[in-house]
């Protein structure tokens, strides 16, 4: 789950790393109020992604009707696809040079890393394709937490004249605390400000917690920013199935991720494209009545292609399912079975008996029907 | 990373409905349990085997384990993972979805430690064939599991059963199957089931299924391309998937440039494996192999 900057600054000054004095407002005329308080300001617009300065998302303004007039200019804009409806009024500061500090789950060590960087304001991925030398990397034991000595002595050489490695190895030891305490997937402070006086300041900051900690995070899981879902794929939340729309006209019900990505795939192999990636594996595979019901609500969809390889879960329970809603909604658009693994001796049988369809022998005939039935793609929803 | 039935299995969770069931199907394949873990029915009997207040209680009270085996919910398990390791426990299977990172990583750490071999999280579990399994994978299905010389490891359970499916179609079976799971962070890497399989005697190819997400399939693949034996072929899951998506597995997904298909697919073929554009093209690369079915 990511938070925006006005979410994820506050996690940061708990830990005890200075952040700008800064007010959240979802109108120009307070953005120029806040700005009255604060004095000179950046007006940021609060979008779920990065690139916000590129796209004219941040603006400078030195008066309360600087900041009223540049708040109206940037509420209402569009930001990769995301309406812009608050920003963030935050004070000015005299920068000397940006920094890079983030933390984050890495699978290479199995722990946390830290990283840090002298090339503030840069994105990551280049600096560490084009500058390497300017990136320390530095694992941590999760048992023990970060050493203090160690860390400032792997970040030493990148720590800028004027500011002490101790301070910087300090808020780092901080910033940990914010990543564990929070069950962060990433923790990162880009830039990370050196000011006129040589004291640090976080200036933006990325919070991602992970999304298998929500249930245990629910007081601060509630400040982030939940995924732009289709009224589809919140539908499917709700009923805890794994669904993301696509702009094909295939529909795909299969069991486990593996296996539905697989079937995305071949479908696109063969020529066709997939109307939603909707996977019933794990415990959810006994909703097989619900996930068919969901997803031909999706008016795209020509043709429907079922692939069940049961090992966990059982096909012969999710055919019924499916044959239930079958015989339930009696859709018009044809389907395509192919059925293997746990239970499938049973499930063909149902099928036979209830439908009088029968399974395909393998996935790839049953695709390749699928795809033919659907008919030529000529383009997305839009 | 290969199961065989002389390894004694403890199964934390053994009372649970799915913990039950399918300690029933391991007994029947052949699998050796001798006990389950449950802290509230210590004492009891459960599948025909005494179930332990704890894995440290088994160990010392005449459930003595090799190998134990997770049936434990999300917020769990870290601290069951810990009672098996703290037991002495070398092997672990750790079946459990949507386990916290924090967790995980506190599970490997421990792991390290002990010298603890953690298979999962997110795994379907281990199978091989004709002797036993732990898991929860279809192994007693005779048209998916046959004992065989094909070794396959997979990220993925369903997947990795039709490639199953596949071998045994093509007149293949498998000298192991390794399932190693879909989280970010998973103990038994692609590369390290590769090199178990690598010097395995009964295992003379081997199967790489993996997905979107990390970097896993091109570590494998280095040491793909100096191994005693061929990777016959591979097939990597979410070529078509949208980027920044995470596609039902915790750990399949492309972040900017990294994970993509394309990284996996150039590495592999680099080092020499075929990488397949449909799961059915594996019988063809298995009689291409120049291995014969036994």
């Amino acid at each position: 789950m990511n938070f925006e900057e006005f979410a994820a600054k506050p996690l940061l000054a708990k830990a005890g790393i200075d952040v700008p004095p800064s007010r959240l407002v979802t109108d120009a005329a307070a953005a120029g109020s806040a700005c009255e308080e604060i004095g000179p300001v950046v007006v940021k617009a609060q979008v779920p992604t990065g690139k916000r300065g590129k796209a004219g998302g941040i603006l400078p303004a030195g008066s309360a009707a600087e900041a009223e007039s540049v708040a109206s200019k940037i509420l209402g804009m569009s930001i990769a696809d995301h309406l812009v409806e608050k920003v963030l009024v935050e004070a000015q500061a005299n920068i000397k040079q940006e920094l890079y500090a983030a933390i984050l789950n890495d699978p290479a060590s199995k722990g946390p890393l830290i990283m840090f960087s002298d090339m503030g304001g840069m994105d990551i991925e280049e600096i560490a394709e084009e500058k390497p030398e300017h990136l320390v990397r530095h694992e941590v034991n999760i048992q023990t937490g970060p050493d203090g000595a160690l860390l400032k002595k792997d970040i030493d050489s990148l720590v800028p004249e004027g500011v002490s490695s101790d301070a910087v190895a300090e808020l780092l030891l901080k910033l940990y605390n914010a990543y564990a305490d929070n069950d962060a997937e990433l923790i990162e402070i880009n830039p990370l400000a050196i000011l006129e006086d040589n004291s640090l300041l976080a200036l933006d900051c990325k919070f991602v917690l992970d999304d298998s900690a929500i249930v245990r995070q629910t007081e601060i899981s509630a400040n982030g920013t939940p995924d732009k879902l289709t009224g589809r794929e919140l539908a499917a939340a709700e009923l805890d199935l794994k669904y993301i729309d696509l702009d094909g006209n295939v529909g795909v019900l299969a069991n486990g991720a593996g296996l539905t990505m697989t079937t995305m795939d071949v479908v696109t192999h063969y020529g066709g494209a997939p109307a939603n990636f909707l996977e019933i594996g794990g415990e959810a595979y006994t909703k097989a009545t619900d996930a068919l019901k969901l997803m031909l609500g999706n008016e795209n969809i020509k043709s429907l292609v079922v692939n069940f390889c049961g090992a966990f879960a059982r096909t012969d329970v999710m055919t019924e399912g499916v044959v239930n809603a079958w015989l339930e909604l009696k859709p018009e658009i044809p389907v395509f079975f192919s059925i293997h693994g746990t239970g499938s001796v049973d499930a063909r049988k149902m099928l036979k008996e209830r439908l009088d369809m029968t399974s395909y022998e393998t996935m790839d005939e049953a695709i390749q029907a699928a795809v033919a039935a659907a008919g030529p793609f000529t383009g997305g929803a839009s | 990373m290969i199961i065989r039935n002389t390894d004694r299995l403890l199964v934390q969770g053994i009372t649970g409905k799915q913990g039950s069931f399918w300690t029933e199907r391991m007994q029947e394949y052949g699998t050796r349990v001798v006990g389950g873990v449950n802290p509230k029915k210590a004492g009891t009997e459960c599948c025909g085997v005494p179930v332990f207040g704890s894995a440290v209680d088994a160990m010392k009270n005449g459930g003595e384990f090799d190998v134990s085996i997770l049936f434990i919910p999300p917020l769990g398990a870290a601290k069951a993972a810990s009672d098996a390791m703290q037991a002495g426990c070398k092997k672990l299977v750790c079946l459990t979805e949507h386990i916290p990172v924090r967790d995980v990583m506190n599970m490997m750490a421990e792991a390290a430690e002990h010298g603890t071999t953690i298979v999962g999280p997110n795994t379907a579990g281990l199978v091989t064939p004709g002797e036993c399994f732990v898991g929860f994978m279809p192994a007693f299905e005779s048209s998916i599991f046959k004992p065989g010389n094909i070794g396959i490891i997979s990220r993925s359970g369903s997947l990795g059963t039709l490639m199953c499916l596949n071998t045994v179609q093509a007149g293949y079976g498998q000298s192991a199957f390794v399932g190693i799971g879909g989280d970010p962070i998973i103990g038994t890497t692609t590369l390290d089931a590769l090199k178990s399989l690598d010097n395995d005697a009964k295992t003379e190819g081997v199967v790489i299924v993996g997905e979107i997400g990390g970097s896993m399939e091109e570590a494998a693949a280095e040491y793909a391309a100096t191994m005693k034996k061929p990777v016959i072929a591979s097939f990597i899951a979410g070529g078509s998937s949208p980027p920044g998506k995470k596609m039902g597995h915790a750990g399949a997904i492309v972040m900017g440039n990294k994970g993509t298909y394309q990284s996996k697919k150039i590495a592999l073929e680099k080092a020499g494996v075929e990488v397949l554009p449909t799961p059915s093209g594996l019988g063809a690369a298995l009689k291409n192999s120049g291995i014969k079915a036994n």
